[in-house]
């Protein structure tokens, strides 16, 4: 049975097993491999990505329950890393390793969405659903505040 | 051997060559790779290729270690970019391959761990970028028909000083590249240095937020198929018999394969994979660990305790001290096993073919997943290209090769490229932990408060054993004594003994290996000295440390940062500590609340003095220092992985849960201006935050946490 929903913009249909959890589906059938697996359980946010705007764990979402909804993954946020989330974050020397930071901008555009000006608190909040091995949560935070004060564009 | 440098020196000039002329500059340090002996000096040269330029002014630098996180392709780009006077807009960098060339100085193989990439790269790679430059500006001179002293670089051009005219590197490599290699070639004066010891940017950020950074899950091969492994969940059982009917069913399951591991599941995709999986029918010989327990393991330690070690340092006469020592001390500390749980599962692509095998993999150590890919495969080293990839997190975890056999084992049973994925309850329970120690503290200390003996008995598995087995002398492991065995505090009677204590438990090394647990106790233990001595902790330490100035520096530095002296707002609690490792000092001042109804902590300051001696970038320091806070902090308050009926009890971040964002307190970096050598900065933040916390609850209770993690009792 063909699934068929909107991802980063374009039309797209998908012939899988409907319960294959999305994340798989954008990794290994369309390899969109920037939104990454980390737990399989949505306890780490390194699979997240907005459906209908709203931050989602991928790894845990049936591929069946997207059909018709509106997907935008990291490689749709913009196409040459200027979102201003994505440039707050280069210009906080946030990432290490890396591997959450997919996940991690995710999750803090979908905040910013929302709270265009959050407290550190509200970033606790919305962010504690997301591991960092490295720990840059303290640049993660700042990034946030800065991209909170840039002038939106998208 | 020749063959295979050879063959990789093709194959770095065939990935990086646009079509022209190219400047490739290796560095031979004679003595350092026998191997390469034998081969003309041109050869010896290039084979070693570190950078590359070409006509189009673009240089390539081939980073010769793993990047997990640590900044070391920054840095090594920094060191390049300063000798060579590069313009830092036209720098790419690549992972080398797997080649002698490419040995780590301070391990005699190529690998990334110890804290040693700075350290052991800084010379050679200055003196790598320092020859090109020489060369560039012979050339130049030549065409200019002036001296080379008449020029000067900057911004990737050679610079006519009298003319001001320039020339771009990329014009003057085809007649470069035809000069021998400088074999001391002039180095720059630090006072003009541009990018050394000045806060500079990751080269990698643009990769890493906009998810186009390939790390080794996210290679993709044409016809790559992917598979997960059952193992035993007892260590060191056998396969029994399995059946594999039902997983054969699952839709996208292409084969079931027996490999040395256990039974992998192939399919088309990763979750078809884990469907089949679950649907394996599998019976285990579960061996002689099959009832193994940590209550068990605990009881054993306490045992192991009562007997004498392995004498591991041994200053004056501890015993003798420690019996007429008028105020006597004397505890025991535990630690439990930890996971390393790097936020990328653990995983390998390979690709077995009769000529060739290509390894694509995050991995540490590329020259032992070349030989692994040899002795696997029956073909010669230099046929196994190891491509490293982006690590997403390392911490030691993938200095191991279980899953590297995995991927080449599959690959080679498939005939066709195998992705092999570890699901984090697999990373959870077939990890290589952090040893659980238990460690017996004994001290005397006289009238007037001076330790004047201490005695340390650690209880702990060997991880060099397995490792490096030839490592291991006269039953020392120096891993597991390393943190109390070269503490630096002036105690006159000083013993540490090591009972090592096998458990059948795989254990590896963890960010700061022994040091992060050794640092632990004996910064928890003397506070303990401290406050029998009836002494300000900062001072306690000051006096022990009055003839080591680099670590009583770092202890003065935090303490006055932190504002020490004082005081803390009403429920606020201070805690320091200092350890050094891997050739750098660290202090770190931890302030803390809690609540004592509901028995919870809260970090919500960290203030870290770092001695690292001469360094590359700033600003890398203090993201290390950061980070390595929250990796140790995580231990603190909650990293423990239990056993029972033989299995690991935890399987994911449910049960095995990180400092979350929530959690994570403001860290304050500060940094020691120093000319001394350089010293490691990925893994010395670790080991001081545990004692700073605990030494804060001891202030705050006065009652000494001797038993990791920091459990709810201890902050009654």
């Amino acid at each position: 049975m063909p699934i068929t929903f909107t991802l980063n913009g374009k039309a797209t249909t998908v012939n899988v097993d409907p319960q294959m959890p999305l994340l798989w589906v954008l990794r290994d059938t369309l390899n969109l491999t920037g939104t990454k697996f980390g737990c399989g359980m949505a306890l780490c946010g390194a699979c997240t990505v907005h459906i209908n705007g709203e931050a989602s764990r991928s790894c845990i979402l049936p591929v069946s329950s997207v059909e018709g909804k509106k997907i935008t993954t990291i490689e749709g946020l913009s196409a040459d890393g200027s979102h201003p989330v994505q440039k707050a974050w280069i210009e906080e020397d946030v990432p290490q390793c890396g591997y959450c930071q997919t996940g991690q901008i995710m999750s803090a555009v979908a905040l910013l969405a929302k709270k265009p000006n959050p407290t550190d608190v509200e970033i606790d909040d919305a962010m504690s659903g997301n591991l960092c091995r490295c720990g840059t949560y303290q640049r993660i935070r700042k990034a946030i505040h800065r991209a909170a004060s840039q002038p939106t564009s998208g | 051997m020749a063959t295979a440098f050879l063959l990789d020196r093709r194959e770095f000039l065939r990935k990086s060559a646009t079509g022209g002329a190219a400047l490739v500059i290796g560095l031979y340090l004679p003595g350092k790779y026998e191997a390469l002996a034998g081969l003309p000096p041109e050869d010896q040269a290039a084979i070693n290729a570190w950078v590359q330029i070409t006509a189009d002014d673009r240089v390539t630098l081939l980073i010769d270690k793993s990047e997990m996180g640590q900044g070391i392709s920054t840095a090594l780009t920094m060191i390049l970019a300063e000798e060579l006077d590069l313009d830092w807009k036209k720098i790419r960098t690549e992972f080398a391959p797997a080649a002698p060339a490419y040995f780590n100085p301070v391990f005699g193989l190529q690998g990334t761990g110890g804290s040693s990439s700075v350290r052991g790269s800084w010379e050679p790679l200055a003196k790598a970028g320092a020859a090109a430059r020489e060369m560039l500006v012979t050339t130049a001179a030549k065409r200019w028909g002036v001296e080379a002293s008449a020029c000067r670089t900057e911004n990737s051009s050679v610079v006519n000083s009298n003319t001001g005219k320039r020339l771009g590197y990329g014009a003057l490599v085809e007649e470069a590249a035809k000069l021998p290699v400088p074999v001391s070639p002039a180095r720059k004066d630090p006072k003009n240095y541009k990018y050394i010891g000045k806060a500079t940017k990751r080269i990698d950020s643009a990769e890493k937020v906009t998810g186009t950074a390939e790390f080794g899950i996210d290679v993709r091969l044409p016809g790559m198929l992917h598979a997960v492994v059952a193992r035993c969940p007892v260590f060191g059982g056998k396969l029994k018999s399995f059946e594999a009917e039902k997983a054969k069913a699952v839709r996208g399951v292409k084969q079931i394969v027996q490999i040395s591991s256990g039974v992998a599941v192939v399919a088309d995709n990763t979750w078809s994979a884990m469907e089949g999986r679950n649907a394996l029918a599998i019976t285990w010989d579960e061996g002689p660990n099959a009832k193994n327990s940590s209550d068990a393991i605990r009881k054993l330690y306490q045992e192991r305790a009562q007997q004498p070690g392995a004498i591991a340092r041994k200053d004056g006469d501890a015993d003798a001290a420690l019996a007429s020592a008028p105020k006597k001390l004397e505890a025991t500390y535990e630690l439990p096993y930890l996971a390393h749980a790097t936020m990328e599962p653990i995983n390998c692509a390979a690709d077995v073919r009769a000529d060739g095998c290509d390894i694509y993999a995050p991995t540490q150590f590329q020259t032992f997943s070349q030989m692994t890919g040899a002795k696997l495969t029956g073909l010669k080293p230099e046929q196994v290209r190891v491509h490293t990839t982006y690590l997403g997190g390392g911490f030691g975890r993938r200095a191991e090769q279980d899953f590297i056999v995995e991927a080449v084992e599959l690959s080679k049973a498939m005939n066709a490229p195998v992705q092999v994925t570890w699901s984090r309850e697999d990373d959870m329970q077939h990890d290589f932990y952090r040893p659980a120690v238990l460690v017996k503290m004994n001290a005397g200390l006289d009238d007037a408060g001076s330790v004047v003996a201490w005695k340390s008995r650690i209880v702990a598995p060997s991880i060099m054993s397995r490792f490096f087995p030839g490592s291991v002398k006269n039953g020392i492991d120096d891993t597991a004594t390393e943190g109390i065995a070269t503490l630096k505090y002036a105690v006159p009677n000083f013993l540490v003994e090591y009972v090592l204590t096998e458990t059948g438990v795989p254990v590896g090394f963890w960010r700061s290996v022994g040091n992060s647990h050794n640092g632990y106790i004996a910064e928890c233990f003397v506070d303990e000295m401290a406050k029998a001595a009836g002494k300000d902790p900062v001072e306690f330490r000051r006096t022990l440390l009055a003839k080591d100035a680099r670590q009583r520096g770092v202890v003065e530095l935090a303490a006055e940062k932190a504002g020490w002296s004082k005081p803390l707002p009403a429920g606020r609690y201070r805690g320091i500590s200092v350890v050094e490792s891997f050739g750098s000092y660290v202090a770190q001042v931890a302030e803390i609340s809690i609540d004592r109804k509901a028995h919870t902590l809260q970090v919500h300051r960290v203030v870290a003095a770092v001695d690292c001696g001469r360094h590359v970038n700033p600003e890398t320091i203090r993201a290390q220092i950061e980070g390595s806070v929250v990796y140790g902090l995580s231990a603190a308050l909650k990293g423990e992985i239990t056993l029972s009926n033989g299995r690991v009890e935890q399987s994911n971040f449910n049960d095995y849960d990180l400092v979350r964002m929530n959690e994570a307190p403001v860290v304050e970096v500060h940094i020691v201006d120093s000319q001394d050598g350089p010293g490691g900065i990925g893994e010395p933040g670790t080991p001081p935050i545990a004692p700073a916390v605990c030494n804060a609850i001891f202030a705050a209770t006065g009652k000494p946490v001797r038993r990791l993690p920091i459990r709810p009792e201890n902050l009654a």
